[in-house]
């Protein structure tokens, strides 16, 4: 029972210690999970955003590049962020300074979905 | 027409009196690349027939009339599925100008332009200005309504609509109604009409006879053809539960730039082909981006549609024209890229 106790001491120390720091607001303790705050990368290839699905870090720009023949947007469902029509290979960036889950379509082809998790 | 074409027209004749339709001599589809479609007014059943025989035997009766469909003019699309969208926008109006009956006006079915911008618009009129036929009705696409919500479209092309763009009118007993479905798209889902254009139609519709025959003409597909690319409109039932009491309903469509038909009951869905460039057929691509095909072929999958109303035959008939003949090859749109 002792090691059994001593295992669960042993895997809760660092969780604790992490979640400690990141109260304290230095949350770079915990890099190594996160993304770090730099930039990233959206492509629109055959009506699709990829990765539909992108994790980054506060303060991170990510810039979505259309490749496709045809023009999209890039608009926040939640009216956060909202891009000029991006014909092709024309980009468009936003830096997300807030964490979140920001779910985004392209306005003229709405099957278009993705969303960014900010950490 | 070769026979092989009028071969092909019997066959898909076949195809659509299955449903115990008796649509045989009126009902005839030409499933070409690359020009319009001629619909004959005839009763209120929509009708295709090749543009070379046929048509013109059987107008002449006093309130028979036709009008011309093209879509998907694109001016502005540069890329390599065809870099020169206006020579083959001009050429869908010549075969317009050639057609043995001269249509009373054009319908056009949206994405007129590839961005929206004035310089496109300038360069479509300009196009359409040669047209014999004077009067044009427009309807907005996807491509029309890309900055200012659609403002320099309507602002051009929406005098006198309502709402992003709608209106109806009548010409010689036949009810026409121009939708938009291609504004206020809502993420994850497919074109939309909206409660107010609902509204606004159930109204325009409230009175009429049943006997009128209808005309629907919007972008976006009103059946759901293919949803994993949004070709479909949201709340297209509701709109066409409004029209179930009629005798007979045309429903006129673009968006997919490929010729598709289904009769339901009364109701003739149609979609024309695009002036522009051809796309995949449904499922057949990784998605629905323009098609290349090799140049000697663009024309094939381009086209008019012209329709026929004929008052003694109480039916309209729809004729599928490509801009160049398709010759011995198979000329469904979408098999011609596999």
């Amino acid at each position: 029972m002792n090691q059994y106790k001593v295992w669960i001491a042993c895997l809760a120390a660092p969780a604790i210690i992490a979640v400690l720091l990141l109260i304290a607001g230095s949350p770079s303790a915990a890099a190594s999970d996160q993304p770090s705050a730099a930039n990233a990368d959206v492509k629109i290839d055959n009506f699709s955003f990829g990765p539909q699905t992108l994790t980054v870090a506060v303060g991170t720009t990510v810039t979505w590049t259309n490749r496709d023949d045809i023009p999209h947007t890039v608009v926040s469902t939640d009216g956060v962020f909202k891009s000029k029509v991006r014909d092709t290979d024309e980009k468009f960036s936003y830096t997300f300074d807030k964490p979140g889950t920001y779910p985004y379509y392209c306005s003229v082809h709405p099957k278009m979905t993705g969303k960014v998790v900010v950490q | 027409m070769t026979n092989k074409k009028q071969d092909l027209i019997d066959q898909r004749l076949q195809d659509l009196n299955n449903d115990g339709v008796d649509r045989r001599g009126f009902l005839k589809c030409m499933a070409w690349a690359g020009t319009g479609m001629v619909w004959t007014m005839a009763g209120g059943i929509p009708a295709s027939r090749a543009f070379a025989k046929g048509h013109g035997k059987d107008a002449g009766k006093k309130g028979d009339f036709s009008f011309v469909q093209i879509s998907d003019s694109h001016i502005g699309f540069n890329k390599p599925a065809n870099p020169d969208v206006t020579a083959t926008l001009q050429k869908a109006i010549d075969e317009i100008n050639a057609l043995p009956s001269k249509p009373d006006f054009i319908i056009h079915t949206g994405d007129l332009s590839q961005l929206s911008k004035p310089g496109e618009f300038d360069t479509l009129d300009q196009v359409l200005k040669g047209a014999s036929a004077k009067q044009i009705y427009f309807v907005p696409g996807e491509h029309d309504m890309l900055s200012d919500n659609g403002e320099e479209y309507l602002q051009r092309y929406g005098k006198g609509t309502k709402g992003s763009g709608w209106y109806s009118f009548d010409h010689k007993g036949v009810h026409f109604a121009g939708l938009v479905n291609v504004a206020n798209l809502k993420a994850g889902g497919m074109g939309s009409l909206g409660h107010e254009q609902l509204e606004w139609l159930e109204d325009d519709l409230k009175g009429r006879s049943a006997s009128t025959p209808i005309v629907l003409f919007a972008h976006i597909p009103l059946w759901t053809i293919y949803p994993d690319w949004g070709w479909g409109t949201d709340d297209s039932e509701q709109a066409l539960s409004y029209v179930k009491r009629f005798g007979s309903v045309t429903v006129l469509n673009g968006h997919i730039h490929q010729i598709m038909q289904k009769v339901e009951g009364k109701v003739s869905f149609h979609t024309a082909m695009s002036t522009a460039f051809p796309q995949p057929a449904p499922g057949t691509a990784p998605s629905a981006g323009p098609m290349k095909v090799p140049a000697d072929q663009l024309q094939r999958v381009l086209g008019i549609t012209d329709v026929n109303y004929l008052v003694s035959g109480r039916n309209l008939a729809v004729i599928d024209s490509p801009l160049a003949d398709a010759g011995p090859t198979t000329p469904v749109p979408g098999a011609a890229a596999r």
